[in-house]
């Protein structure tokens, strides 16, 4: 299998149900980390072409911000979490247990930078430590690279990697709440051709 | 009425004034932008990749630096435009993301403006002005009037080329 248009409801659900587990155990780590609760759940996995991503965070000039893994292994993958620069900034108020609006997301400090990779950090090491759990295939993730630019040229970047194979990618919404604040943050994963099939062969959930 | 013409990513349309083109957050990607200044007939192009002969899916040319030279031509002659008074401009090709030990992939930015410069040369096309590089995207609107390419970016000022 090439291409996640194929995929079934319950292949679907398969990783749907790993983010699900890796958004639990990703809030655990948080919560140790930053000494306060931020609940994340994973209530929506869906398919869809590569370009209508920029329609998704409102555009292709929309300010945004990226953070980008490339994944080793049996099934090399590449996981881009992204979301508005709007929400970032109130992503990092949470993460620095601040009021929101303090964080000036057109000049962030080092501390603040740090705190959004780590987030991303977290997020793909729980994902892919579930995903491993299930399938028994080892990811090694790369160091995180941060990318603060309009959405288009962002996942223009990346798509090149992937656009001379696969145009569709798996989308794993991730929303997180802290007392009454709610930020959507958009968790992409985007398996190498022959990937999704030798993870899905894992699972038990291969054709 | 003069309208916007909006060109995705891996697409490519041609437009006469008072109508602009626009595509916007070019990355990696190229807005390569043809045109014949007398007739007020321009082009742009949004590619992806420097070359279609090493895809497994060369089907949308406008995806590649290569056949979306060629199809745009193509369609500048087919509307009348002379192939000795066409002219380029073009922006893009950024590399957005560092990684330490880059690999050859993540400089698709650089790649794809060698390829763009190269064919623009086979075709005997001058290019006229170039904003490529750096690490920050891009939003371009080319003006058949009068032949200029706005670059809009986040953080890195506008310009006119």
């Amino acid at each position: 299998m090439e291409d996640f248009t194929q995929l079934s409801g319950l292949q679907l659900d398969a990783l749907k149900e790993i983010g699900n587990i890796g958004a639990g155990n990703a809030a655990t780590a948080l919560a140790q980390m930053i000494q306060t609760k931020i609940d994340m759940n994973v209530p929506r996995v869906s398919i869809l072409p590569f370009a209508d991503v920029p329609e998704l965070l409102g555009g292709a000039d929309a300010h945004v911000v990226g953070i980008y893994f490339m994944v080793t292994g049996p099934a090399p993958t590449s996981i881009l979490f992204i979301l508005t620069a709007e929400k970032a900034g109130v992503l990092v108020d949470m993460l620095l247990q601040r009021e929101t609006g303090k964080t000036d997301i057109h000049n962030l400090s080092e501390i603040e930078i740090s705190a959004m990779m780590e987030l991303g950090n977290i997020l793909s090491t729980t994902y892919l430590n579930a995903m491993s759990m299930f399938t028994q295939l080892t990811f090694i993730p790369s160091v995180p690279a941060l990318g603060m630019d309009m959405a288009g040229a962002i996942l223009n970047a990346i798509l090149a990697q992937f656009g001379e194979i696969a145009d569709h990618v798996l989308l794993l919404e991730t929303d997180f709440t802290k007392d009454k604040e709610e930020v959507v943050g958009h968790f992409f994963l985007l398996p190498e051709p022959g990937s999704l099939q030798t993870i899905l062969t894992a699972l038990g959930v291969s054709f | 009425m003069a309208k916007i013409i909006q060109v995705g990513m891996a697409d490519l349309k041609i437009a006469r004034s008072p109508d602009r083109l626009m595509t916007a957050g070019l990355g990696s990607c190229i807005g390569i932008c043809i045109f014949d200044r007398s007739l007020k007939l321009g082009s742009l192009a949004h590619i992806m990749l420097p070359s279609s002969l090493q895809a497994k899916n060369p089907e949308n040319k406008a995806k590649f630096a290569d056949s979306a030279i060629e199809v745009v031509l193509d369609m500048m002659l087919q509307n009348g435009a002379s192939r000795n008074r066409l002219q380029a401009k073009i922006a893009g090709g950024a590399q957005m993301f560092k990684f330490s030990g880059e690999s050859d992939i993540m400089k698709i930015g650089a790649r794809n403006a060698v390829a763009v410069e190269e064919h623009l040369h086979k075709h005997r096309i001058p290019l006229l002005a170039k904003d490529t590089g750096g690490n920050y995207g891009r939003t371009i609107t080319f003006d058949p009037e009068t032949g200029d390419l706005l670059v809009r970016t986040i953080g890195h000022g506008e310009r006119i080329i």
